[in-house]
């Protein structure tokens, strides 16, 4: 279906995709409702979620409201219980053609990087992938570049009045950085990285004044050709990165004994006051650590208070991960480890000595 | 049956990354390599291939030199290679580039046992769109992140990744299916690949035996039709150098829980 340009104007409002998992809401859906008030105020529009999920999950749509939601859509259907493709797609897509909107978040999640360019693609419009910054406000973009670019931003010119949603994202590992727009195509889609954007104050006033309207889907023989067979939690305990206020991370440092540098992590995490443990591609790839340990571009994006590497070169995609941790501190053996770059403090020196005494250090002081 | 294989050339981001003055990235001084999750896509396709004798193809869009991965992988053990390959494919981004691709794949024609894989994401781009905009633009059922896939008759029984566990699930083919690194080991090729398809043809489809095929809209392809445009590309400030602390391990150590105490940080 082509898209007609001529009618633009009649986009407005902006959507947010709220990810449930068993009737339950996702961190990152937070996240976007927080960013969309912020970009609906700068647009004045509404700000709309958009709760899919099986009977009862209305039930969550008021706490979207305390995030900032002023309206949820909700569609209870038990083929929207568990998340297909198919069914979710042509949900979304009724929902768009129907009511227009300017604006359409969705979070990086696995399932959001599923169905975003499904329904981009169906609508024929454009979408931008795992942003980690969105203005509308030309002099909200401005100020952004200012702190975030190396341009003379004073020095150039820029179109004050334009109102495409301007999406940022790091290019290559965060050596550079993309602002992406959709001038030509509604709605302007993105997906946005989990853990990234601040979540707003709780508000038990807009929670209750939320408008809730339920809308229905029909599905036809054929719409769904996929079978969920089984959703299967791991049993193994995740590692919540994104929360964490302390992350201690080893790399191919600890290749030597890699059980006795995990150790070294775990204590030293316990020792600056509790956190987990996070790693390089290097350490998940070899198997000493699982997946969602892993910091960095095709891992977590993490911004603790404390983040202490061990052994960790700090090639780029693991920087882009970790790089506006407050507090960063670098040990490795080797003076040019690029990790040292982006480092508060450097320690040169083999972590299997530098984190024993660290631990002492920090045990006899603190206590 | 048929299995393509959506393949890409990418720059290699694991070293050093070239940036041009204009910030935009210095392919030409980049070592390139075949897309890594990709590598997983074509190990599936040809354990499928080992275990029910199908045909597989693997399709690249790229500029003309692309060819040289595409003899690599059929070195591995697939069957042939299409390069889809043209200045008007270029700036494409993932809306535009997928509908190339799916264009080219109706070209070449999707039966009913057919298969498309795909990687689950480029390295060069990180979006993990093309995929799944490939699998709507021919109509396809699609299942991402597959961690591992059995095939049953005309269904394939797909182990789909969730951050915090995984699906099981049921598709009939045709469909697409993005593979994930935990998919399989890629093979290595063999000498006796190598030496047999240095000289094997490639089929090369470019702007015209593409642009009368129904799914390319030739006003939304390439550079100028693509929905996305950059509005700017900048180079993030370098953080301000730390401190490098110096000494034996007692001295560094005694210095940085020394500051990080004065800093209250602990």
């Amino acid at each position: 279906m082509a898209f007609d340009n001529e009618r633009i104007e009649d986009y407005k409002d902006i959507w947010v995709f709220c990810e449930q998992r068993e009737g339950k809401l996702m961190s990152t859906d937070i996240e976007l409702i927080s960013e969309g008030r912020k970009l609906a105020d700068e647009r004045g529009a509404k700000l709309v979620g958009l709760l899919l999920g099986g009977n009862g999950i209305a039930d969550a749509a008021q706490e979207l409201g305390g995030y900032g939601a002023d309206k949820v859509y909700v569609i209870e259907d038990e083929k929207l219980d568990v998340y297909t493709t198919d069914a979710y797609t042509k949900a979304i897509c009724d929902m768009i053609n129907d009511k227009k909107p300017e604006v359409f978040l969705v979070g990086a999640s696995t399932i959001g990087r599923d169905l975003a360019p499904r329904v981009a693609a169906r609508l024929h419009t454009g979408l931008c992938a795992d942003c980690t910054h969105l203005d509308i406000n030309m002099d909200l973009y401005t100020d952004f570049l200012r702190e975030a670019s190396t341009m003379d931003i004073d020095n150039m010119t820029f179109d004050m009045e334009d109102t495409n949603l301007k999406m940022t994202r790091p290019a290559f590992g965060g050596h550079m950085m993309a602002t992406i727009i959709c001038p030509r195509f509604r709605p302007c889609m993105a997906t946005v990285r989990p853990g990234v954007l601040k979540k707003a104050e709780f508000d038990e006033k807009k929670a209750a004044s939320v408008v809730v309207e339920k809308l229905q889907v029909t599905f036809a023989a054929g719409d769904i050709r996929t079978k969920v067979l089984e959703v299967v939690k791991e049993a193994r305990k995740m590692v919540d990165l994104i929360g964490a206020e302390v992350i201690v991370s080893v790399g191919n440092g600890i290749s030597k004994d890699p059980e006795k540098g995990i150790k070294l992590a775990e204590e030293l995490a316990e020792a600056l006051g509790g956190g987990v443990v996070g790693a390089s591609r290097a350490v998940t790839d070899a198997g000493w650590l699982t997946a969602d340990h892993q910091v960095g571009q095709t891992g977590k994006t993490v911004r603790p208070r404390i983040y202490v590497a061990l052994g960790i070169s700090g090639a780029i995609q693991h920087k882009a991960g970790m790089e506006d941790s407050e507090i960063i501190i670098a040990v490795n053996t080797s003076d040019d480890a690029p990790i040292f770059e982006v480092a508060d403090y450097g320690l040169v020196g083999d972590l299997y000595e530098v984190v024993p005494a660290m631990i002492a250090d920090l045990q006899a002081n603190i206590a | 049956m048929r299995i393509y294989v959506c393949v890409k050339q990418v720059p290699d981001t694991s070293g050093k990354v070239a940036v041009n003055d204009n910030g935009t990235l210095n392919r030409a001084s980049m070592a390139t390599i075949i897309n890594p999750d990709d590598m997983n896509a074509v190990e599936a396709a040809l354990q499928l291939k080992d275990e029910l004798g199908c045909q597989v193809t693997v399709v690249t869009m790229g500029p003309p030199p692309a060819e040289g991965m595409l003899r690599e992988l059929m070195a591995m053990g697939a069957d042939d290679a299409v390069l889809v390959s043209g200045r008007e494919f270029g700036g494409s981004d993932t809306f535009a580039t997928s509908q190339i691709i799916a264009g080219a794949l109706h070209n070449l024609g999707i039966g009913k046992d057919d298969i498309v894989f795909c990687g689950r994401q480029a390295i060069d781009g990180d979006t993990a769109q093309v995929g799944p905009q490939i699998a709507e633009k021919l109509n396809l059922p699609q299942v991402t992140y597959a961690a591992d896939i059995k095939k049953k008759g005309d269904v394939l029984c797909v182990k789909r990744l969730l951050e915090d566990g995984y699906m099981t699930i049921e598709v009939q083919t045709p469909c697409l299916i993005t593979c994930v690194k935990e998919l399989n080991e890629p093979r290595y090729l063999t000498v006796k690949g190598v030496m047999e398809n240095y000289d094997k043809d490639i089929v090369v489809l470019d702007y015209e035996a593409l642009k009368d095929e129904e799914l390319i809209d030739v006003d939304s392809i390439g550079l100028k039709g693509s929905p996305t445009n950059i509005f700017k590309s900048f180079t993030p400030p370098q953080k301000g150098a730390g401190r490098m602390l110096a000494g034996s391990v007692e001295d560094m150590s005694n210095e940085l829980v020394t500051e990080l105490l004065k800093k209250h940080i602990v």
